[in-house]
C-alpha cells in the first residue's frame, strides 16, 4: 500500500512517502490508520487527513503552514491551489503542478 | 540489528583513522539510555586559549584574488595545509573578523598569510593576530617573493617548518562531546529533508547539548513564518529579545528584496509555503531552549545550542545579499568555532570545506545510493522504518565522534574543501557576554 508520514498528532495533513494513485493509503508517523484518496497524488506532496473548512490552518509539523483557500475534503492533495502563506503572496501565482513562475515576462 | 549497525550510512565502532577512539565503561557502545551520558573520550589538540581541536592543521590565508594561486600552489600537494581568504583588493570588516576567526579556529595550529602586495586586506596584521594567540605563524607580499615560482618555494619552506612544529609541540588532550562545537546547514533540500534529514540532525544537536556540547545552526531566512516558534524557543528574555530581533530583520529582508527562500524546485517536491519549508529547515536545531543569538565570527560565549545570524545588516548598500550558497553558511558556521559541520541534503550535494570536517547527511534513502560515495550518513531509513529518529540521532552522534577523532569524513577523504566569502555588512556585534573570535 502507497504510505504517508504524519509528522505530527495535531497536523492535518500527511506527506507522501509514495506516489499515491486513487486508494488507500498507510499512514505513518504520529497517526495511524488509513486515509482513502481520490486523486493522484506525488511523493513528498500532501494529503489531508481531515476535511479543513476554507480559511482554516493547515497544520503540519504541529504547527500552522498555511490557510486553506477552499473547502478541503479529507483525502484531498493540499497544495497550492487549496492551501496558501501567510506571508509569500508570489507562490500563488506559480504553476500548480511544476512550481513554475508565470508571473515572469519573457517577452 | 547488526543488519543496522553494518549499513554503509553508518560507522561500526573502531574504524576511527589516525584517531585514538575509547569508549569508556560503555564497552562497544551506548545503547541502553535516552539522554546523552558522554562516556567515551577520543584525543584532541589542545590550544593556548583551552579550546581543543579535532584536526591539526596549517591555515594559509590569501588577502586579494590576486595571491590566491600562490596560496594555493603552496597548499598544493601537503597534507593537513588548508586554504581561506578573501578576494576583494578593497577590504571589508566583516571579511577580516571572519578571516581572524578561522586563523584562531581551534583545528588550526599555525598560519602563513600571503598577500600580493598593493591590497587594503593586511597579511602581517592577520599574521600578528594569530602569532597573539600563541600560533606560529608569518606573512609575506608575494611582490616582494619575487613572483609566482618563488612565493609558492618561499611559501612552503614556511608551512613545511610550521607543520613539523605543531606536530611535535601541539599537547595532545582528551575530548568528550563537551568540548565539541557542531554547526548544522541544510541546502539542495527537498521533502525528506524536514521529515527525516534535518528531524535527525536535530536529533543529534539534543544529545550534544545534553552531553554539555555547544550546538550552532543558521539560515534564519528559512525560518520566516515560525517567530512565534522560535521565541517559545527562547532559554530567556534577553534570548528571546535577540531572537526577535534577528527574526524580525530576516523577515524585513525577504520583504525589501521581495523574495522567499522557496524555490520553483521545493515547490514541484511538494512543498506548498514558505512556512512549511520554514518548519523543516527548523527542525535542525532540535528541541532543547535557544541561548542567544551570535553573529558572524562571533563564538558562542557558552555551551548549548545557539542561533547563528548571517544575515546582513541594514547598510549604505542596503542589505546587500545574505548567503548566496551553502558555502559561505558552511564557513560561518566554522567561523562560530565548530570543529565539525553536519550538512544536511535531501538531493545530495558534492561539496567538502575546508578547516573542519563536513559530515554530508541526506533523508533521501535514493540519494544516498546514488551518491554513496559523497554522502556520509543515510538518515532516510527513518522513513522506511528501519530504525527510529531516536536510533538514527544516537549513529549520527556516534559518526561525529569517530570523525572527531580522526576518521576522514567522506568529502575530506575526497580532498573536497570549498571555500566561500564575500563583501558584507554586520554592525559590530555587541553580544554583551560574548567573546569575540
Amino acid at each position: 500500500m502507497t504510505r504517508c508520514f504524519c509528522v505530527s498528532a495535531q497536523d492535518n495533513v500527511a506527506t507522501l512517502l509514495d506516489d499515491a494513485v486513487p486508494g488507500e493509503i498507510a499512514i505513518l508517523g504520529e497517526r495511524d490508520g488509513i486515509v482513502v484518496s481520490g486523486e493522484r497524488i506525488r511523493l513528498g506532496h500532501k494529503v489531508a487527513l481531515e476535511d479543513i473548512a476554507r480559511g482554516k490552518a493547515v497544520a503540519k509539523f504541529g504547527v500552522p503552514i498555511g490557510r486553506a483557500t477552499a473547502d478541503i475534503p479529507k483525502g484531498a492533495w493540499v497544495h497550492l491551489h487549496n492551501c496558501a502563506s501567510f506571508l509569500d503572496e508570489r507562490s500563488q501565482s506559480l504553476d500548480t503542478q511544476t512550481g513554475a513562475t508565470t508571473d515572469t515576462v519573457y517577452e | 540489528m547488526n543488519e543496522r549497525r553494518t549499513h554503509p550510512g553508518t560507522v561500526p565502532h573502531g574504524t576511527s583513522g589516525n584517531g585514538h577512539l575509547s569508549w569508556g565503561s560503555q564497552g562497544t557502545g551506548w545503547s541502553g539510555y535516552s539522554t546523552a551520558m558522554p562516556d567515551v573520550t577520543w584525543q584532541g589538540y589542545l590550544r593556548p586559549d583551552g579550546r581543543k581541536g579535532v584536526r591539526n592543521l596549517v591555515l594559509v590565508v590569501y588577502t586579494v584574488e590576486c595571491a590566491r594561486f600562490v596560496a594555493e600552489g603552496i597548499a598544493q600537494g601537503e597534507e593537513d595545509v588548508h586554504v581561506v581568504g578573501f578576494p576583494g583588493c578593497y577590504d571589508n570588516q566583516y571579511a577580516v573578523r571572519l578571516m581572524l576567526a578561522l586563523a584562531r579556529h581551534p583545528n588550526v595550529g599555525a598560519v602563513l598569510a600571503v598577500g600580493l602586495g598593493c591590497e587594503y586586506t593586511r597579511p602581517d596584521r592577520i599574521a600578528a593576530v594569530a602569532s597573539e594567540s600563541g600560533r606560529p605563524s608569518d606573512w609575506f607580499m608575494i611582490q616582494e617573493a619575487g613572483g609566482t615560482r618563488a612565493g609558492i618555494a618561499q611559501g612552503k619552506r614556511t608551512i613545511q617548518s610550521m607543520r613539523e612544529q605543531i606536530q611535535a609541540e601541539t599537547p595532545r588532550v582528551d575530548m568528550e562531546l563537551s568540548d565539541l562545537v557542531v554547526g548544522c546547514e541544510c541546502g539542495g533540500s527537498d521533502g525528506t529533508s524536514g521529515l527525516a534529514g534535518n528531524p535527525v540532525a536535530g536529533g543529534f544537536f539534543d544529545r550534544l547539548v545534553d552531553a554539555g556540547g555547544t550546538a550552532v545552526f543558521e539560515e534564519t531566512v528559512e525560518m520566516i513564518g515560525l517567530r512565534q516558534v522560535m521565541l517559545d524557543r527562547a532559554a530567556n528574555s534577553r534570548a528571546q529579545r535577540q531572537i526577535a530581533a534577528a527574526y524580525d530583520k530576516a523577515e524585513r529582508y525577504c520583504q525589501e528584496v521581495r523574495q522567499y527562500s522557496v524555490s520553483p524546485g521545493n515547490f514541484a517536491g511538494g512543498l506548498t509555503t514558505i512556512e512549511e519549508k520554514s518548519m523543516g529547515a527548523f527542525a535542525k536545531s532540535g528541541t532543547r531552549p535557544i541561548q542567544g543569538v551570535i553573529k558572524v565570527a562571533e563564538q558562542p560565549p557558552r555551551p548549548g545550542l545557539w542561533l547563528l545570524d548571517s544575515v546582513p545588516d541594514a547598510h549604505f548598500m542596503q542589505f546587500g545579499y545574505t548567503n548566496p550558497n551553502d558555502t559561505e553558511g558552511i564557513m560561518d558556521l566554522i567561523a562560530a568555532g565548530a570543529q565539525i559541520v553536519v550538512f544536511v541534503t535531501g538531493r545530495g550535494s558534492v561539496i567538502g570545506s575546508p578547516i573542519a570536517p563536513l559530515i554530508k547527511v541526506t533523508g533521501n534513502s535514493q540519494t544516498f545510493q546514488r551518491m554513496e560515495e559523497d554522502m556520509d550518513f543515510d538518515a532516510g531509513r527513518v522513513l522506511s522504518g528501519a530504525v527510529t529518529l531516536h536510533e538514527a540521532s544516537h549513529e549520527l552522534e556516534e559518526l561525529v565522534v569517530s570523525v572527531a577523532a580522526g576518521q576522514r569524513s567522506k568529502p575530506e577523504a575526497l580532498g573536497h574543501r570549498e571555500y566561500f566569502l564575500m563583501y558584507k555588512h554586520q554592525d559590530t556585534p555587541s553580544l554583551e557576554e560574548g567573546c569575540r573570535a
